[in-house]
């Protein structure tokens, strides 16, 4: 379903002068129309999934935004840091606004890209021919979590510290060079002032990288244009809407929404989501009792802990790191360990009740993240770690095969407009 | 131009089997290139490790004479804590007294210390890199009269060897040599 806006003669004609001069010598114009404006044709049954994608963007410049400006005040020096937050928080203009922002802005933006990652698992987004525009996806939530990781040291209180250091000694589970990365990564003998000027580098660094992958993925995006909830291809003009000004109105209220809840996190609870001990100055020379990860990593590190028994010669450490790396690796092969030809969950009885197993199994492997690696929480994150990978290794292979999928609609407009011409679909498709 | 075009073509078939001079060239420039490419990425790696000035804070001197039997201190070394730990007979003769086939990572109590009174241990739980509890009497030091780690439930005992939780190894030794009789200088 792709346009060719630029062909001489069509796309949009300019009455403004000043417009029109421009377009003829550098077409933003015309491609900020075919680009998200009427352009761009979207299919005409998106829901309110499907914004949370341009939230995702919104949500990317909002913390480049408030990050540069943080960054003018922010000392990345080991007997600084903590201090340059507090006057960040107390003397700074607004420097209290700016940093509440940012660190609630990192949470809103994880919610986001969780939902819009959990809707392509459910829509089948990723298949064909989608698997690279999913996969620059897996390659974005990669790079979220090392700036998310490298933010969170900045502040240099008890838990960026110790976050540090234990991150970094997963990769001492590597066989042989492990030692050797673990400094070269610290750039001494343990997490230090090279290690937090070097997170700080990278952390400005990132996110343009994820600006520049975020480039891809929507280049990727606009090839095929977006899946929709009944998964089918788009056969005639019936089936598409203009995105502006349909999804461009769409998008901007779903905005208003995640602004109230931004806003009510931001101003009357602004620490729900962070740990009182980061507000104690970092001290290598004491652990605090009960060290977590940010709630976005609870999962991952459930994952980490999981893993308490050797498995022949593999120490029980690298295999929970290996798991942990693996939760994420395993979905760069989706779309083709997935094998139903069906793309959305809704003509798929069986693997619709599996994609909510694996909802709460994610959701219980993060509540088992931020306790204790004692007892039954042990147990409990062994089964949510088996399932996790038994759903993607196993059972989506199996149900491709042996799923009978409900007869998917003709088209996407049949239903809503009612039968189309024969004459406009091609059954070929 | 076509004898040119021609003797090439005689050439390829020529030299065929082994290659061309062509082929050559083009391994030789391309290798080259590989080598070169690492070398100028190499300073750029190697910049990210400790650089001089961290490595000259490399040795800490620890003067023991205050440390009381049964005492156990901590100092810096390298940024990280080391653990001292002056034990009692008692400490030292569990110590010895364990079977080491019951340990995970077997080594006598000999072959960590340098006098038996003196233990000297890296403060780092060698799972993910917390600092175990036990250097204060109403900190927790495990079933084994050591230390503890919070972060993950990794228990050593009183050679600082690793008994039970997810650690693989047993707390690390740091090169130390005594200087004086109560001095020791580490690293």
């Amino acid at each position: 379903m792709t346009t060719s806006p630029h062909a001489p003669g069509s796309g949009p004609q300019y009455d403004n002068a000043v417009i029109r001069w421009i377009e003829y010598r550098l077409p933003v114009f015309s491609f900020a129309d075919s680009f998200m404006g009427s352009g761009y044709p979207a299919p005409r049954n998106l829901s309110y999934w499907w914004n949370f994608g341009s939230l995702a963007g919104i949500a990317l410049v909002l913390q480049i935004v408030t990050g540069v400006v943080l960054a003018m005040h922010y000392v990345a020096h080991a007997d600084m840091a903590f201090d340059s937050v507090e006057r960040i928080m107390r003397d700074v203009n607004f420097g209290w606004l700016l940093r509440y922002a940012h660190s609630n802005g990192a949470s809103m933006f994880f919610i986001v890209v969780y939902i819009h990652v959990f809707r392509g698992l459910y829509y089948g987004s990723y298949k064909a021919p989608r698997e690279l525009l999913w996969m620059l996806g897996v390659v974005i939530l990669l790079l979220m979590m090392a700036t998310a990781f490298m933010g969170y040291v900045l502040p240099w209180g008890q838990m960026s510290f110790w976050a540090a250091t234990v991150i970094t000694n997963l990769f001492s589970a590597i066989p042989l060079v492990g030692e050797g990365v673990v400094t070269w990564l610290w750039g001494g003998f343990a997490v230090g002032n090279p290690t937090l000027n070097r997170f700080y580098a990278l952390h400005y660094l990132l996110p343009f990288v994820i600006v520049g992958v975020v480039g891809l993925h929507l280049a990727a995006l606009h090839q095929h244009g977006s899946n929709n909830p009944l998964g089918i291809e788009r056969k005639s003009a019936k089936d598409s809407l203009p995105f502006h000004p349909y999804y461009t109105i769409k998008d901007l209220f779903g905005l208003g929404v995640f602004m109230i809840v931004f806003a009510l996190l931001v101003f009357y609870w602004p620490n729900l989501l962070g740990h009182p001990d980061n507000y104690i100055p970092a001290n290598p020379m004491q652990t605090p009792p009960h060290i977590v990860p940010e709630w976005y990593f609870l999962p991952f590190y459930a994952i980490l802990r999981a893993i308490t028994f050797n498995i022949w010669f593999i120490p029980a450490k690298l295999i929970g790191v290996i798991l942990m790396f693996g939760s994420i690796i395993v979905l760069f092969f989706l779309p083709w360990l997935d094998g139903s030809p069906v793309r959305s969950g809704r003509f798929r009885p069986i693997f619709k009740w599996f994609f909510w197993v694996l909802v709460l199994d994610c959701v219980m492997l993060g509540y088992l993240g931020a306790h204790p690696p004692e007892g039954v929480y042990v147990t409990l994150a062994q089964i949510g770690t088996a399932y996790y990978f038994f759903h993607f290794l196993i059972l989506l292979p199996l149900l491709g095969k042996l799923e009978r999928p409900r007869p998917l609609p003709s088209s996407i407009s049949e239903p809503v407009l009612g039968r189309a011409p024969a004459a406009s679909t091609s059954p070929a498709e | 131009m076509a004898d040119t075009a021609a003797d090439r073509l005689a050439s390829t078939s020529e030299h065929g089997e082994e290659g061309t001079r062509r082929d050559f060239l083009f391994l030789v420039a391309g290798a080259t290139t590989v080598v070169g490419a690492a070398a100028l990425c190499w300073p750029l790696i190697d910049s990210m490790n400790p650089a001089a000035d961290t490595l000259a804070l490399a040795s800490t001197e620890v003067d023991l004479s205050g440390v009381e039997e049964g005492m156990r201190i901590t100092v810096t070394w390298r940024g990280k804590p080391v653990f001292v730990a002056h034990r009692t007979p008692q400490e030292i003769e569990e110590a010895q007294a364990v079977n080491l086939e019951d340990l995970i990572d077997p080594q006598p109590d000999d072959a960590r210390v340098i006098k038996p009174q003196w233990l000297v241990v890296i403060g780092i739980c060698t799972h993910l890199g917390c600092v175990p509890l036990g250097q204060q009497p109403n900190q927790p030091h495990g079933p084994y009269g050591g230390w503890f780690c919070p972060c993950h439930g990794s228990i050593y005992d009183t050679a600082g060897r690793i008994r039970g939780g997810p650690a693989p190894r047993n707390l690390d030794l740091p090169d130390y040599v005594f200087t004086e009789d109560n001095v020791i200088q580490i690293g």
